[in-house]
């Protein structure tokens, strides 16, 4: 991997810097390479529009912004409106099934998880993002799942460890059931 | 490996104070390293007026400072905050306020107060994009000449440039010990884009980070003359409360710390400020060099630009160029005799910065016309574009 770019977009409260923040750290604290992320400073507050961006690198972040992500990850309707332009043509979407409904470009590739639903069957919707970070994990296989499980752990507050390792697995799970219904040679139904 | 400023100043380091230091790999964004390097240097007191891109350090500082022992005060506004920090030095606890540009332009006149009473404090300024309120959210460079320069008369100062929030910590550490080493402000010349930045952060254990404590006088009440210096050109310092007589003033004043309205004092004491800056730059500067020996383009570059420019040197260098880097890690002093140097053998230097000329106008004096200088000025808001800087090392290596 030479350098990957990942924006990760929705409104703001749901937890849109968290996921930035484990994925960055996974990648660069536990797997030991390079990650810049960045979070957007505007006039946002809770319920508009809020993104941030991570670049990673085998070797030191030069360039800190992101201009043509890799994937996208897009809980919010109006931040993939925002932002899909900018993904790489062969770029990847990330989305939450029942907010986002990309229409993405023929040599792109969407993959959706009704995030919401399922950290509201968790008992506790506030994790969604964290669901969202296990689907992410599995879908792109970015960085390494142990890393990603190391820098949940480490920020998430004490005592929501184990809330968020089970929403974590649930979207992870989700994720291989899905590559593996689309996976060449599954049964077609 | 001891940094060349400690080894240089003689001066016996201990070790940091283990209640400030969160020892541990992290991952911090600029604002948050930088307030957990201040911590680790051992500050103890912050008094600053919020602003953006800035707030994060002493959000940081402020949540940690109860369980490190530290009292941070938020003032009226910056005058406030800067003398705050300048009266605080004087207890013998170090001290720090944190700015931006507007906030910065605001601290100025305390900012000379600070070098003529030789009180060491560190000034963080985080910049963003200027003139006035500017783009507050977004990146600039553009206060370098002001760290200099900003306030009025003549005195040195000290400035640093982070080009990551792993400087950002290190660097923090180095702008506390240097300003106890020389006794003046010491200006930690951030930029928004460093401070929101969140990458890996290496805190190391207490024991083996260098602290440079309070140089305090042995010599007793009735010999100390608070502004005496010998050949090293920085008095040592009392504290105030530790029973000496001690007097200081913004005005002219004499080794006792008096008022003295002539020439000649002026002469003795202006002088010194200066020169214990100057003639101590040999051992306060700290460049980083690549590929310089057998280049015909220097890229001079600090902060944030430095990594961008490296792109663009990369790029150059794909396309045949022979370019070299030079990277300000201490921006004030200035490298001069380095420059000079690389003048007489280089073509041109190349000086890319967030601004729109201003340490390259350095650059052009120790060139003085034996190498051209091209600065790649940008009005701020965001970083340069790679190619542009791939460019203007294209053209001057021609």
């Amino acid at each position: 991997m030479d350098r990957t770019e990942v924006r990760v977009t929705g409104y703001g409260g749901q937890g849109v810097v968290l996921i930035s923040t484990v994925i960055g750290r996974a990648w660069a604290v536990h797997a030991g390479k390079h990650a810049a992320m960045i979070q957007s400073f505007g006039p946002e507050a809770r319920g508009s529009a809020c993104s941030a961006t991570l670049a990673m690198s085998e070797t030191e972040v030069l360039y800190p912004y992101v201009r043509h992500p890799d994937v996208l990850v897009a809980m919010s309707a109006e931040g993939f409106e925002l932002y899909k332009d900018e993904l790489k043509d062969e770029g990847v979407v990330v989305y939450e099934a029942n907010l986002v409904h990309p229409v993405v470009k023929p040599t792109q590739r969407a993959y959706g998880i009704p995030s919401t639903q399922l950290a509201e069957a968790l008992g506790r919707v506030l994790v969604q993002n964290v669901v969202m970070l296990g689907f992410f994990s599995a879908i792109t296989k970015l960085v390494p799942m142990e890393a990603m499980r190391e820098a949940l752990r480490h920020s998430v507050p004490a005592g929501t460890e184990e809330l968020n390792m089970k929403a974590f697995e649930k979207g992870r799970e989700y994720a291989e059931k899905l590559l593996a219904e689309h996976a060449p040679g599954a049964a077609k139904t | 490996m001891r940094a060349h400023y400690l080894e240089a100043s003689g001066v016996r380091p201990v070790p940091a104070d283990p209640r400030g230091v969160l020892a541990g790999t992290h991952y911090l964004d600029g604002d948050f390293a930088c307030g957990e390097g201040a911590m680790a240097a051992g500050c103890r007191f912050v008094a600053g007026y919020p602003i953006t891109p800035s707030t994060e350090i002493v959000e940081r500082i402020g949540r940690r400072f109860p369980f490190v022992g530290g009292i941070f005060i938020q003032m009226e506004d910056e005058l406030a905050s800067m003398a705050a920090v300048v009266g605080g030095s004087w207890t013998g606890t170090k001290c720090m306020t944190v700015t931006s540009g507007p906030g910065f332009s605001l601290m100025m006149e305390n900012i000379g107060l600070a070098a003529m009473m030789e009180t060491p404090v560190v000034v963080v300024d985080v910049q963003r994009a200027g003139p006035s309120t500017g783009l507050p959210t977004m990146v600039g460079q553009g206060d370098m000449m002001q760290a200099r320069w900003g306030s009025h008369g003549d005195y040195g100062v000290i400035a640093l440039s982070p080009r990551s929030p792993q400087e950002a910590f290190d660097l923090t550490i180095d702008a506390f010990n240097l300003a106890e080493l020389y006794r003046v402000p010491v200006l930690m010349m951030m930029d928004e884009c460093v401070g929101h930045m969140t990458e890996k952060v290496v805190i190391p254990p207490a024991d083996q980070i260098e602290i440079v404590p309070r140089r305090l006088t042995k010599q007793s009440p009735a010999e100390y003359l608070p502004y005496r210096a010998d050949e090293s050109l920085v008095p040592e310092m009392i504290r105030a409360g530790d029973g000496y007589r001690f007097h200081t003033t913004g005005l002219t004043h004499d080794e006792r710390g008096y008022p003295t309205m002539t020439v000649e004092a002026q002469q003795v004491l202006v002088r010194r400020l200066v020169d214990k800056i100057q003639k101590n730059a040999h051992k306060i500067i700290r460049v980083e060099e690549d590929q310089t020996a057998g280049a015909d383009v220097v890229v001079v570059s600090y902060g944030i630009t430095s990594r961008v420019a490296q792109l663009g040197v990369e790029m150059a260098r794909e396309r045949g160029a022979r370019v070299g880097t030079l990277r300000l890690v201490v921006c004030w002093p200035f490298p001069e005799a380095r420059i000079r140097e690389l003048a007489r053998v280089v073509k041109a230097f190349v000086v890319p910065e967030i601004n729109f000329g201003q340490m390259s106008l350095e650059v052009e004096r120790c060139a003085a016309g034996r190498a051209i200088t091209t600065g790649v000025p940008h009005a701020g808001g965001g970083v340069h574009d790679p190619e542009e800087i791939c460019r203007a090392i294209l053209e001057a290596a021609r």
